[in-house]
C-alpha cells in the first residue's frame, strides 16, 4: 500500500527549485511527445522557446502579453496570501477597460499628454468598485468571494456588450459593435520604434518591486501575512479580518482594472466585445507558478506569455496544432502540482497492511 | 523596415500589382497564411476557411505552401499573430473575423509588399482588399421552407453577435417566410458569442419551449440541430452540412464555399495581377451553397426552395425587394425597388414579422 507521509520540515531549496523542475520536465516530456507525433523534437522546441526571443521585436511582444498576467497575478496574489480568493479578475479587468477607455472616448479630439495616466487611474477606479461589491457582500453579509466575483465577470462582459453595441458604438461603424479607435493622444506611448512594446511593462515591472516591498516590508504586508497563515492568531493580535479582506480585493481589483486600461489604451486601442483572452484567468495560474512571489509571478508571468506565443510560432513554422499549446501548459501544471506534493510530504511503501 | 524598402515599396504600389515586382523568387513557393478566429475542428466557420486553404494547396501543389494559425482571439494578440507570418514570409495573409480588421490594416501599413485578404470587413488599403459571401441569400431559401413548414407559426432565431450581417439574414429569413405566411413570427435570442454550444443549446431549448417548431442559428455549433433532433422540430445548419448531427431535424444549410475565390487571389498573386478590391459573392459566385435538402421533406416544398434558389442565382430574384416593411407597419423598402448593398452594408433594424428589437 502507498500513503503520503508529511515531512518534518519542509526543504527551503526544493521549494523554490520545483518551478525549475517542472520547466524541465514539461520539456523533457514535450520532447518525447514531439517524436511520438513524428516532428524533430529539437526543431519543434526551438520554434516553441527559442524563435519567439530571437529579436527585439519578439521579446516586445513578449513583454505585451506578459504585462497583464503579471500586473493582474500580483493583485490576486496578496489576496491569496490571505486567504481572500478573488477569482473574478476578468471581470475587474472588463471594468477597468470600461472607464479606462470611456475616458479615452470623452476626451476624443481633446487629448493630451495628461490623458493616458488619467486613464489608468480611470481603469484602476473602475477594477477597485468592481472588486469593491464582493467585498462589501463578503463583510457584511458573509457571501463567498470566490461565487460573488466569479459571477461578476459576467455581469461585466454583458456591460461591455451593451456599451459597445448601444451608446458608445462608433457612429461610422456600420453598426458593428466596437466604438471609434481612440485618439493618437490616448494610446500608450510606445519605447522603441518598430516595436509593439509600450510603457505598460515598465509599469509591470513597478508593480512586482511595489508588491514585494508591501508583502515583505509593510505592516499591512505582515497582517496579510499571518491572516492566511494562522488565522486565530491574527485575530488575538488584534488585526482587522474585515480590514484585510477590504485592503486584498481592492488592491486586487484595482491592479486588474489596470491591465484591462493597459489592454485597451495599448495595443487594442478601442472596445470591443471582447478585451481579454481570458487573462484574468490565466494569471490565477500565473499567480500559483510564481508562488504567490512577485518576483516569481514576473518569471511565471513570462513564462506563459512564452508558451502561447511560441504555441504560434509552432503553428506557423511546423503545423503543430495548437492542442499541444494546451497540453504543454497543462503539464507544467501538473508537474508543479506533483512536485508540490512531493516537497511536503513523502511517499512510503507499508508493506504490511494495517489491522482494521 | 528601412527607409528605402518602405520608399522604394510605396512606388511599387502606386505602379499598382505590387506582386509583380518579385519574379526573382518564382522558384521558391509562394507562402500563404490564414489565422482563424476559432479551432479547425469539423465544421463550422474556421473549418470552412481552412477547406479554401487546402483547395489551394491542392490547385497548387508545391509553387505554394500554406500555414494557419487557430483559435486567434480577436483583440491584441490577432496584431501579433498577423505580424508573426508576415514576418515569416507569407506574402499574401488571409485573415477570416471581422474582428481582426484594425490589426490587419495596421500590420498591412507596415509590410507593404504582403498583400492581405480580410473576411467580411469594410476597410481597404493599397494592400487590403475585403470579401464576404452574401449568405442572406441563403437565409432567404431557408424561409421558404419555414413559410411552408411551420405550424405553430413560431420560428426562434439563435443570433451570435448583433452586426448588420446577422441582422440582415434575419430579415431576409423572415421576409422570406412570411411572403409565404404572413402569419409567421420570428423570435431570436443573442448569446453574443460566435461559437458557445452551451449557451446555443439553452437558447434552442428555450425558444422551442415557447413554441418555436422551427430554429435557425447565426452561430457555428452543431448544439443548436442536436437539440432540435431531440425536440423533434425541423432546424436549419450553419456554414457547414451539419446533417449528420440531426438527420430528421436538418433541413438544409447554409455552407460558406471559399475555395474558388481563394483559388483565384493566389492565382492573381502568383500571376502578379494582384489588386486591392472589394467581393461580396452570393448563389452565382459559388462562396454560398445550400446543403443537400433532407430527404424527408415535401417533394413540393423542396422544389420551391431550390426555384428560389436559381431565381437568385440567376439574378432575377433579389431576397430584399420591395415592398418590404419594418416593425412599425412603415413600408421602408418601396414596391418594385431592391435595397442596394450600402444599405444592406450597415442594417440595423427589423422587418415586421420579427419580435424584440435590434439590441444596442
Amino acid at each position: 500500500m502507498i500513503a503520503l507521509e508529511r515531512r518534518p520540515n519542509t526543504s527551503r531549496f526544493w521549494l523554490y527549485a520545483t518551478p525549475l523542475l517542472a520547466v524541465i520536465l514539461t520539456v523533457l516530456s514535450g520532447a518525447i511527445l514531439f517524436t511520438v507525433l513524428g516532428f524533430d523534437p529539437i526543431e519543434a522546441l526551438t520554434a516553441y522557446f527559442i524563435s519567439p526571443l530571437r529579436d527585439s521585436y519578439g521579446l516586445g511582444e513578449l513583454t505585451i502579453k506578459a504585462t497583464p498576467l503579471a500586473i493582474i497575478a500580483i493583485g490576486l496574489a496578496i489576496g491569496f496570501r490571505a486567504n481572500v480568493w478573488n477569482i473574478g479578475a476578468e471581470g475587474q479587468l472588463t471594468l477597468g477597460a470600461i472607464t479606462g477607455g470611456g475616458l479615452a472616448l470623452l476626451f476624443y479630439g481633446a487629448e493630451g499628454p495628461w490623458l493616458p495616466p488619467l486613464m489608468l487611474v480611470g481603469g484602476m477606479l473602475g477594477g477597485a468598485v468592481w472588486a469593491a461589491i464582493p467585498a462589501f457582500l463578503r463583510t457584511r453579509f458573509n457571501a463567498n468571494e470566490i461565487l460573488v466575483s466569479l459571477m461578476l465577470t459576467y455581469v461585466a462582459g454583458l456591460l461591455l456588450s451593451y456599451l459597445v453595441t448601444g451608446p458608445w458604438k462608433d457612429p461610422m461603424g456600420f453598426g458593428f459593435p466596437r466604438t471609434r479607435m481612440f485618439g493618437e493622444g490616448a494610446l500608450l506611448p510606445t519605447l522603441f520604434a518598430g516595436s509593439r512594446m509600450h510603457i505598460g511593462f515598465p509599469i509591470a515591472l513597478a508593480t512586482v518591486a511595489g508588491a514585494w516591498f508591501l508583502i515583505a516590508r509593510s505592516f499591512i504586508g505582515f497582517q496579510i501575512k499571518v491572516v492566511g497563515l494562522t488565522p486565530p492568531a491574527a485575530g488575538y493580535a488584534g488585526f482587522s479580518n474585515k480590514r484585510i479582506i477590504w485592503a486584498t480585493l481592492l488592491c486586487s481589483g484595482a491592479l486588474a482594472g489596470l491591465a484591462g486600461a493597459i489592454e485597451v489604451s495599448g495595443p487594442i486601442g478601442q472596445l470591443t466585445p471582447s478585451i481579454s483572452p481570458g487573462y484574468g484567468f490565466t494569471a490565477i495560474i500565473v499567480a500559483f507558478l510564481g508562488r504567490l512571489h512577485p518576483l516569481g509571478i514576473l518569471c511565471a508571468a513570462m513564462l506563459m506569455a512564452l508558451s502561447y506565443i511560441g504555441g504560434e510560432s509552432a503553428q506557423i513554422e511546423l503545423g503543430l496544432p495548437l492542442a499541444v499549446t494546451g497540453v504543454f501548459q497543462g503539464m507544467l501544471l501538473f508537474f508543479l502540482l506533483a512536485s508540490d506534493v512531493l516537497v511536503h510530504y513523502r511517499i512510503r511503501l507499508r508493506l504490511t497492511r494495517e489491522a482494521v | 523596415m528601412t527607409k528605402l524598402t518602405r520608399r522604394s515599396f510605396s512606388a511599387l504600389t502606386l505602379a499598382a500589382g505590387a506582386a509583380a515586382a518579385f519574379p526573382a523568387r518564382a522558384a521558391d513557393p509562394l507562402k500563404v497564411g490564414f489565422i482563424y478566429v476559432g479551432p479547425v475542428g469539423d465544421f463550422g466557420w474556421s473549418y470552412q476557411h481552412d477547406q479554401g486553404r487546402l483547395a489551394i494547396e491542392q490547385e497548387f501543389g508545391d509553387r505554394v505552401k500554406t500555414s494557419f494559425v487557430e483559435s486567434v482571439p480577436e483583440g491584441a494578440d490577432a496584431e501579433r499573430v498577423i505580424t508573426q507570418l508576415a514576418r515569416s514570409g507569407h506574402k499574401l495573409i488571409f485573415t477570416t473575423s471581422f474582428g481582426y480588421m484594425e490589426p490587419t490594416l495596421k500590420v498591412a501599413k507596415n509590410f507593404p509588399d504582403v498583400m492581405f485578404e480580410h473576411a467580411t470587413g469594410y476597410m481597404r488599403s493599397d494592400n487590403v482588399s475585403t470579401y464576404a459571401a452574401r449568405f442572406y441569400e441563403g437565409r432567404y431559401v431557408a424561409g421558404v421552407l419555414a413559410g411552408r413548414l411551420s405550424k405553430t407559426n413560431k420560428v426562434g432565431y439563435i443570433g451570435s453577435i448583433p452586426i448588420p450581417e446577422v441582422i440582415r439574414g434575419i430579415n431576409a429569413f423572415t421576409h422570406s417566410a412570411r411572403k409565404i405566411n404572413p402569419a409567421i413570427e420570428v423570435t431570436p435570442i443573442w448569446v453574443n458569442e460566435w461559437y458557445n454550444p452551451g449557451k446555443e443549446a439553452d437558447a434552442a431549448k428555450a425558444l422551442i419551449d415557447q413554441g418555436a417548431d422551427i430554429i435557425l442559428q447565426h452561430t457555428d455549433s452543431p448544439a443548436p440541430v442536436q437539440t432540435a433532433e431531440e425536440r423533434g422540430v425541423l432546424c436549419v445548419g450553419q456554414a457547414s452540412n451539419m446533417e449528420r448531427f440531426g438527420p430528421k431535424s436538418h433541413m438544409t444549410a447554409i455552407v460558406d464555399h471559399w475555395a474558388p475565390y481563394y483559388i483565384a487571389r493566389t492565382k492573381a498573386i502568383l500571376d502578379g495581377t494582384w489588386a486591392s478590391g472589394d467581393v461580396w459573392g452570393g448563389f452565382d459566385s459559388g462562396m454560398v451553397e445550400m446543403s443537400p435538402f433532407n430527404a424527408n421533406l415535401p417533394e413540393a416544398v423542396v422544389a420551391e426552395a431550390k426555384a428560389a434558389q436559381q431565381a437568385i442565382h440567376d439574378g432575377k430574384l433579389h431576397p430584399f425587394s420591395g415592398p418590404i416593411k419594418n416593425q412599425a407597419g412603415e413600408i421602408t423598402i418601396a414596391d418594385g425597388a431592391t435595397a442596394p448593398d450600402g444599405d444592406l452594408l450597415g442594417m440595423n433594424w427589423y422587418v415586421e414579422g420579427v419580435n424584440g428589437k435590434v439590441p444596442g
